[in-house]
């Protein structure tokens, strides 16, 4: 909250500069429902650390936590500038219209869209915290197994694949591949049992919409055939088994969409590096995964590879870090948070410039003679010498 | 055109995408040339300038060229540093990681100038978008229409072409443009158009930055020694009537005083008028008819008409708009609803000076609020109390010259901050990075869950870190990388 003290140049001397943190004002946060109690709060705390009254607005397709915010939060909270809105999409509409002074959205880009043309028609600002395809590129001389859990527990310890910096799909090479497959049956099978249909260490699929929609994805005929682990699906339960692809055509459902559930294709290649085409073949991730222990590699991949975020021999952990700013870029989103880029997120940073009456300087107003031209000109260039010329009138235009 | 338009714009998309843009050497190489453009071409920009705007040499070196070569050499000094990864600090509990955030640049941006500085307006984002090393479309204002023939002559001369190029156009030009896709897109003007790019801007998803206006108030408070008195007058006068004439988002739009000092004040501004700001040489004319138009009708509303109390002359001719004094025009009148972007300087009285933050309240936020005081307690008050882009105290106008400050607005004055770093910053991707190694396995990351592993990351989220030694049996170390 401290003000900033900040230099100033010489051309405005005497004077003292500082940025002043001030609340934004009122802002709406639209959380998601695959994180709902995370999603919603964290961006509250970073809100409220900035001075701002809140309105949150949860999913409503996570209705138990919706509601438990609405039944609990106004007995902690100061519930006269801290509110819940529930509802879908109508109440959401309404909010949208009214005039916000910032938005924070967690979700997809196809209602970030309508988001973002809402909020122009008031000049308000937003974060937009989405998603896309978090590629994991495995190169071979590596821990395997430690990998492999690193993987495993990214993409299904973490809600089930329902994350967005869940690992999407992995790219390895070809004669890799085999060891990289068999790894992740053992991790799987050690995580979750011979049965994981029937384990409770894993989340289920949160409804039937995106159960089809996950069906949808199996189902496509380009994919058929490649299943080379898992499938299983129990509609009642919405459950479907940790599920991995081998080779699956580009042009397949699957890996055009975010996946977004259990489901794991491993594309192979023949040299890593074709990796980096691929990936930016696509939208830009919100993470990028690469695990080696090249540093050509890395260093290749770092300045190939644009995502929001990326991570080195791990999967997901950078979220964790409230030093790092956590958001998107293109289509996975706009501007960040986590930590103090929380509170600057919903923050207004307001230059202010204290100036005294001492040191006029009148070559600054007309009329313009040719002496002020070129007093001015120095202090412009910050020239010293040329500065004290022009004041004793030495100075040839 | 169409057809040229989208060639232009995917010529800068491939050169983005070959790597061209990103090396510290070829940034400094275009700003090294965007300085010699500016060296180089001092006499024609100021020849456009006043073709387009009647401009002052004095104002268009002081407010453009002269400010512009600042700019560039704030980021030719700094532009190592500022590629530069930034190291981040990473919790104990996570060793050994470490963490860093990379600079990375948008991509090919979309820059839409202003026509009241429209070489200024032009080459300061494009200086951030250059440092930040990205491909740039530049469009400047058909307004300005000498200016926006000079950019799209010179620059190809100067710079990469492959890399930046200028599309000239009116709203036509706008609006094709509006249709590709962008990394990002800076937009200088009205909160209208602001508006209308944003909602454009939300079919890719592409984040914007918008520059726009606003009424800048500057409250005058009584001050006791008559120097500091002359030099505020200097002050307000210069940044209405010496800066474009008013035609400009941080020019000061209106006066608020206490009543019983405002015929002192319109005393001295009318005499500092007469002593500076009668040659129709030192100033910057109206920039067309439609503008012209529009501040002819504000003052010549009969409620309005009423309250000059100084100048008021109109010369549709020479586009010319007398420094003009109202005292007290009703606060419904067109000239107090809307930004004056003019000569016309309404003075609002008050009971008492300390009133003039319940006016501000309730009124859409400026750019800039402007007091002039040496009263701590009310300096105080307008810091805490009211919004607005930026705050500046006893000057005007001039805070847009320090580039330790971000400059840009909130509310209706918009969103997104520029000069000097922010610039930078403004066209960047702040991109994590995270590197983990394969040493230092914990078990209680990976199901099967228990409450064992429960229990070890509440004492991780809590850096309890005695707890966790004491649960460290569990430990894994491997053997090799």
């Amino acid at each position: 909250m401290k003000p900033e003290k900040v230099s100033s140049i010489l051309t405005a001397f005497p004077s003292s500069s500082k940025i002043v943190s001030e609340p934004l004002g009122v802002v709406l946060i639209i959380s998601a429902w695959n994180f709902p109690f995370l999603l919603g709060i964290d961006p509250v705390i970073g809100a409220i650390a900035a001075g701002n009254a809140v309105v949150l607005k949860p999913s409503e397709s996570s209705p138990a936590t919706s509601s438990l915010f609405a039944r609990i939060l106004p007995s902690y909270v100061d519930s006269s500038c801290i509110k819940i809105v529930e509802g879908s999409i109508s109440e959401t509409t309404r909010l949208l219209e009214q005039k916000w002074d910032k938005i924070l959205y967690t979700g997809n880009a196809i209602v970030a869209r309508i988001i973002l043309a809402a909020a122009a028609k008031h000049l308000t600002p937003v974060v937009l915290e989405l998603g896309g395809k978090c590629p994991v590129v495995v190169d071979s001389d590596i821990d395997l197994k430690a990998a492999a859990r690193r993987i495993v527990v990214g993409k299904w310890g973490t809600n089930n694949g329902q994350a967005c910096i869940a690992p999407d799909y992995i790219i390895t090479t070809k004669s890799f591949s085999p060891k990289l497959v068999d790894a992740l049956k053992t991790t799987l099978e050690k995580f979750y049992g011979k049965e994981p249909m029937k384990s409770e260490d894993l989340s289920r699929v949160v409804n039937s919409n995106h159960f089809s929609r996950l069906t949808r994805l199996l189902a496509d005929e380009k994919v058929s055939g490649k299943v080379i682990h898992g499938g299983e699906r129990d509609e009642k339960q919405l459950k479907i088994a940790p599920t991995l692809l081998l080779d699956i055509p580009d042009d397949s459902l699957m890996m055009q969409e975010e996946i977004f559930g259990p489901l794991l294709p491993i594309i192979t290649v023949d040299n890593l590096e074709e990796s980096f085409d691929l990936i930016n073949s696509k939208p830009k991730p919100l993470a990028a995964y690469l695990f080696t222990t090249s540093k050509k590699l890395k260093e290749k991949f770092l300045n190939s590879v644009s995502a929001g975020g990326m991570l080195i021999n791990d999967t997901t952990l950078h979220f964790t870090n409230t030093n790092l700013p956590f958001g998107g870029v293109g289509e996975s989103g706009m501007g960040s948070y986590h930590g103090k880029f929380s509170f600057d997120a919903f923050t207004h940073k307001k230059g202010v410039l204290h100036r005294s009456f001492v040191g006029e300087v009148s070559a600054r107003y007309p009329p313009y003679t040719p002496r002020k031209q070129k007093f001015l000109k120095a202090v412009l260039n910050g020239d010293i010498t040329d500065l004290v010329l022009s004041v004793f009138g030495c100075l040839k235009s | 055109m169409a057809m040229d338009l989208e060639r232009v714009v995917e010529q800068a998309r491939e050169t983005f995408e070959s790597g061209g843009t990103r090396s510290y050497f070829w940034r400094r190489s275009q700003l090294r040339a965007l300085k010699d453009l500016l060296h180089e071409k001092e006499a024609a920009i100021c020849e456009a300038l006043k073709l387009d705007l009647g401009k002052h040499r004095v104002e268009a070196y002081r407010d453009e060229i002269g400010f512009l070569i600042k700019s560039v050499d704030h980021a030719l000094q700094n532009l190592k540093k500022w590629m530069k990864p930034e190291k981040v600090s990473v919790p104990l509990v996570a060793f050994p990681t470490t963490s860093e955030v990379v600079l990375e640049p948008l991509g090919v941006v979309l820059i839409f100038a202003s026509w009241n500085f429209p070489i200024g307006l032009s080459l300061e984002p494009l200086i951030g978008a250059i440092s930040a090393g990205n491909s740039v479309v530049l469009k400047p204002s058909e307004l300005a229409s000498a200016s926006s023939k000079f950019l799209a002559t010179n620059l190809p001369k100067y710079l990469d072409n492959k890399a930046v190029s200028v599309i000239e156009g009116g709203p036509l030009v706008g609006q094709q443009l509006l249709e590709q896709k962008w990394d990002k897109i800076f937009f200088t003007g009205s909160a209208r158009i602001g508006r209308i790019i944003m909602t454009a801007a939300a079919k890719h998803l592409t984040p914007v930055c918008l520059e726009l206006g606003g009424k800048c108030p500057a409250i005058i408070d009584s001050l006791s020694r008559s120097r500091d008195v002359k030099v505020a007058i200097n002050r307000v006068a210069g940044a209405k009537w010496g800066f474009c004439s008013g035609q400009a988002c941080i020019a000061i739009d209106y006066l608020l005083v206490e009543e019983k000092y405002a015929p002192f004040l319109v005393d001295l501004l009318k005499e500092k008028i007469k002593n500076c700001y009668m040659r129709p040489a030192d100033l910057t004319r109206i920039v067309n008819k439609q503008h012209f138009q529009r501040l002819r009708e504000m003052i010549e509303d009969p409620l309005v008409a009423d309250t000059v109390v100084h100048g008021g002359s109109l010369d549709q001719e020479s586009l010319y708009i007398e420094p003009t004094i109202l005292l007290d025009p009703p606060l419904d009148s067109e000239v107090m609803k809307e930004e004056i972007f003019g000569p016309l300087l309404p003075i609002i009285t008050l009971k008492k000076i300390g009133d003039s933050i319940e006016f501000l309240k309730g009124r859409p936020k400026p750019l800039v609020i402007y007091a002039f005081t040496n009263d701590e307690k009310l300096k105080k008050r307008i810091i805490e109390e009211t919004s607005s882009g930026a705050v500046t105290f006893n000057d005007a106008v001039i805070q847009f010259a320090l580039d330790t400050l971000p400059f840009g607005g909130t509310g209706e004055s918009g969103f997104g901050k520029y000069h000097g770093r922010f610039s930078f910053d403004q066209f960047s991707h702040r991109k994590a990075v995270m590197r983990r190694s394969f040493c230092l396995e914990f078990s209680f990351r990976y199901p099967p869950w228990n409450e064992r592993k429960l229990q070890f990351l509440r004492y991780i989220y809590s850096f309890n870190y005695v707890g966790l030694l004491l649960l460290f049996l569990g430990l894994k170390r491997c053997s090799s990388t």
